[in-house]
């Protein structure tokens, strides 16, 4: 239980390191730790698959994506102009009443048990393998699909576009 | 992960509810108050990730593993959308020489 | 016979059908032939009818089909003769074959021949309509058509922009009439819920609802069809289509619809005290003025125009005093020799070689004889001077407004002394005298073809012999008519009585007319004939009386001025104001709108992308405070 705090309050202390850093680097570097206690967090939830996926994809490939474009873009230093003042308060205000409204939206839906492991084996990939490919066949395949897509895209976009050829 | 899973047991469902919820608004505070793009791209991963949270949460609580399965869908809608976001970011940067969003105001009339 | 009573109407319609279809195809002799034939075939069985009432004194009455029901309403299609519609049967089909056959000497050349035969059966087949319906509704189709074929004769030769307004004069006055009427159908409906003759008029009889509403707006209907004031505008006006259809729908026929509705719902009007007073001052004072009028018109075919307004405000004073008979049978005789007189002044215009102002005719007695002498027949007749047919008729409506009221009888003689004057004045200033037209005119004078005359001398047969089937019972005379329409008007006569003359009044009475006709004749022949006065030429100045009279009492202009310029007035009023402010400057003013609103919040599209996010976090925020307060409301 006192895990759960601890890690609840290091997810968001490193979170709001990541929004509040000047440097985009270091930006990254705090959200991949934020990424781990999430990680941590699916643990605690016995969601092991979960963990695992969130651990390779999130940390080891997406946020490496980040790292690289940075370094693609070779941004490293705080060249990035400061919004102003009130800019600034309003958008914290405003994401504080945002949180306040969901939260109590939320509250006004679920009640407040405790969250029971009721199957220990909820989380194991051998459970979630039988209902991802039994009731979610379809929606797998066509995920597929959307990766390979954003995959093309990914490539079309980025390719320099080739000098018009001389006539 | 007995013992660990064993320690939970005692979390009140609204507290991952307050967390994700917390989390969710950092990263929508995030968009509002940076301007470089990457940063906002990284607060809208944040703003995912407190869902995902959330979702397996209730799949937990609940008993059942389509919000688990969700969250696995989500984690591959992510990876799309940070491979073509990031490219377009690539792209931005290489237009303009600059990922300062304010930059892409040509939107207006 | 009653199997036969459908062909009656269908004959002129087949008729209308075939020379409509063929009239660039079929030669005119075919037209004429196919026209005029039909037109006879039907009177043939007109006659056969007669008889069948006449003997057997009961009304035929065919019904044919129900032509639709609404709710407990029905309307049936169906024809009803009895004695009032089979005289006008007779009228209808005979004068009307007569005036057929004079189309077609008089348009033989004109170019819309086909069409001109094509529209006269039509309205024929209209007419017939009108006075075989037996309800209301069939009337009021026969109404309508004849309406229509009024306006598409009186503005046949369109070309003539001055023809084709008088056409739309005529449409227009009609329609307010006819709104009238329409109103009066209302309101049979709404108080009996039928507009069958034979439910109505008896329902009437017992129950008496709303018969002055009733009256008076079935009045206003008669108003406008038969031209009384002030209403009347119109028909002068509707001279300017070819004379065979002044005779036939402007003299003869269709002006007469109005009297023939309210002798066939006699006992409504009967029963109306106010209203048939109404109807009496409204027919006298169109008879005086639209015989002063006629005094000083030098149209040859206008001042027949006002003598029949003049004749038909004589037919709605008999109407008004009660005296249904006298009224009918001055449309009888009245169609006789109108007919006459409007035909012969046909043939004089067709021999002046379309000249119709009198001033340039004169002299003509000895070179159009026949015209001549049918004219002169017709011209007493109308004249009231015995034994012709217009002082039977003439002199039973005198009668019976004396018993009314004698002041109403100066009157009518008064009108009838200048009737005779205005008449004799036009013949004499036609056919004695010197030759006033251009030289050319002269060598082309000529009679007119055969087709022409025949009908000429059938009708002045008629206006000679006509009024013996009249003849009042004080000259020792047996009333025909009166004992044949008894049936009709049964029930009126016994409300209103018999009046009460001394057979010496009565004498003194008619003397009196007859001295007056005789009179104003004389002075006529002095004026015109003895001493060749002409009427001045348009230029000169006219005593102010006489420029009143030949200026019609500036009836069109003071209509101009109290309904047309307040209108005009109004519509310039919508159109500036209204459409051009209101409406327009709503509809752009939406426009403007628009454009000045996108223009202020176009300045909300940044192009900032952070801003719009903050927008959006706002909506959401909206959103999920009005979701939290919606369920916690539930």
């Amino acid at each position: 239980m006192i895990t759960f705090y601890f890690i609840a309050f290091l997810s968001i202390f490193f979170s709001i390191l990541v929004i509040s850093a000047k440097n985009p680097v270091h930006s990254i570097l705090y959200l991949i730790l934020t990424f781990f206690t999430f990680t941590i967090h699916y643990i605690l939830l016995n969601a092991q698959f979960l963990a695992i996926v969130n651990f390779i994809v999130y940390m080891g490939a997406i946020l490496v994506l980040f790292l690289y474009t940075l370094m693609l873009i070779n941004l490293n230093k705080d060249s990035e102009p400061v919004k102003p003042f009130m800019v600034k308060l309003a958008g914290v205000v405003g994401g504080g009443i945002l949180a306040v409204a969901i939260a109590s939206s939320l509250k006004l839906l679920g009640t407040s048990n405790p969250v029971l492991l009721q199957n220990p084996d909820l989380g194991l990939v051998k459970n979630l393998g039988k209902v991802l490919f039994d009731e979610f066949l379809l929606p797998f395949e066509v995920s597929s699909v959307l990766l390979l897509s954003a995959m093309v895209g990914a490539v079309l976009l980025a390719t320099k576009e080739k000098e018009p050829k001389a006539a | 992960m007995e013992s660990l899973t064993n320690t939970m047991h005692a979390v009140p469902l609204n507290h991952y509810i307050l967390l994700s919820t917390i989390i969710f608004a950092i990263g929508v505070m995030g968009v509002l108050i940076r301007r470089n793009a990457i940063v906002i791209f990284m607060s809208v991963e944040l703003m995912l990730n407190s869902v995902n949270l959330l979702l397996t949460a209730f799949s937990v609580y609940r008993g059942d593993a389509t919000g688990q399965v969700f969250v696995f869908f989500i984690m591959a809608l992510a990876a799309a959308e940070v491979a073509v976001g990031l490219a377009i970011i690539v792209m931005i940067y290489r237009n303009t020489n600059s990922i300062d969003i304010n930059v892409l105001n040509r939107l207006k009339w | 016979m009653n199997q036969l009573i459908w062909l009656i109407p269908i004959l002129p319609l087949a008729g209308f059908i075939i020379n409509g279809l063929g009239r660039n195809s079929l030669s005119k002799s075919v037209i004429g032939f196919t026209g005029s034939l039909l037109v006879l075939i039907s009177f043939g069985l007109s006659i056969a009818a007669f008889f069948q009432v006449k003997s057997t004194g009961v009304p035929i009455n065919v019904n044919y089909f129900t032509w639709f029901a609404v709710g407990t309403l029905k309307f049936p299609f169906a024809f009803l003769i009895d004695q009032l519609s089979a005289i006008m049967l007779l009228i209808i089909t005979g004068v009307g074959f007569l005036i057929h056959l004079y189309s077609i000497g008089y348009m033989h050349d004109d170019e819309g021949f086909g069409k001109f035969f094509a529209y006269l059966n039509l309205f024929v087949f209209f007419m017939l309509l009108l006075v075989l319906g037996s309800n209301y509704l069939i009337l009021f189709i026969g109404w309508e058509g004849v309406g229509l074929c009024s306006y598409l004769l009186i503005g046949f030769w369109y070309t003539n922009p001055d023809y084709a307004d008088a056409a739309k004069k005529a449409f227009v006055m009609n329609r307010i009439g006819d709104l009238g009427f329409l109103l009066g159908m209302f309101c049979i409906i709404h108080f009996y819920n039928s507009l069958s003759f034979s439910e109505v008029l008896p329902a009437i009889a017992t129950s008496k609802k709303g018969v002055e509403i009733i009256a008076i707006c079935l009045f206003i209907g008669a108003c406008g069809k038969s031209a009384q004031l002030p209403l009347f505008t119109w028909l002068p006006d509707a001279m300017a289509g070819p004379t065979p259809v002044s005779a036939l729908i402007h003299a003869a026929t269709m002006v007469t619809a109005g009297i023939y509705m309210i002798a066939r719902s006699n006992i409504l009007f009967t029963l109306a005290t106010d209203t048939t007073e109404i109807i009496a001052y409204v027919g006298l004072a169109t008879a005086l003025i639209a015989a002063l009028i006629a005094l000083t018109q030098t149209d040859i075919k206008k001042v027949l125009a006002y003598s029949t307004v003049s004749q038909l405000g004589y037919m709605f004073l008999g109407l008004g005093v009660g005296a249904y008979t006298g009224a009918f049978f001055h449309v009888l005789t009245h169609a006789f020799f109108k007919a006459l007189l409007f035909l012969g002044a046909g043939s004089v215009i067709h021999a002046m070689s379309g000249e119709q102002d009198m001033r340039k005719m004169g002299g003509l007695k000895g070179k159009i004889k026949t015209t001549f002498t049918t004219m002169m027949i017709g011209t007493v007749a109308i004249a009231g001077i015995p034994p012709l047919a217009g002082f039977f008729s003439k002199d039973e409506i005198l009668a019976h407004a004396y018993a009314h009221n004698p002041v109403f009888w100066v009157i009518g003689v008064i009108t009838a002394m200048l009737t005779s004057f205005y008449m004799f004045r036009m013949m004499y200033l036609t056919f004695y005298g010197k030759f006033r037209g251009t030289h050319e005119q002269e060598h082309h004078l000529h009679e007119s073809p055969p087709t022409m005359t025949i009908p000429l001398i059938v009708l002045a047969i008629l206006s000679f012999v006509g009024g013996f089937i009249g003849v009042p019972e004080v000259l020792h005379g047996h009333h025909e008519l009166a004992a044949f329409l008894e049936p009709v008007f049964k029930k009126s006569n016994e409300i209103l009585g018999e009046h009460h003359l001394s057979e010496s009044l009565e004498y003194a009475l008619m003397g009196t007319s007859v001295v007056l006709a005789l009179a104003a004749m004389g002075w006529a022949y002095i004026k015109y004939a003895k001493n060749g006065s002409v009427p001045v030429a348009d230029t000169e100045e006219r005593p102010a009386l006489t420029s009143i009279s030949y200026h019609k009492f500036y009836l069109d202009e003071l209509y101009d001025l109290i309904i047309r310029k307040p209108l005009d007035w109004l519509s310039t009023f919508f159109y500036n104001i209204v459409e051009r402010l209101g409406i327009d400057g709503l509809v752009n003013g939406i426009g403007k709108g628009t454009i000045e609103t996108s223009k202020g919040l176009r300045l909300l599209q940044t192009g900032n992308v952070g801003f719009y996010i903050f927008i959006m976090v706002l909506g959401i925020i909206a959103v999920l405070f009005y979701s939290v307060f919606g369920l916690t409301k539930i």
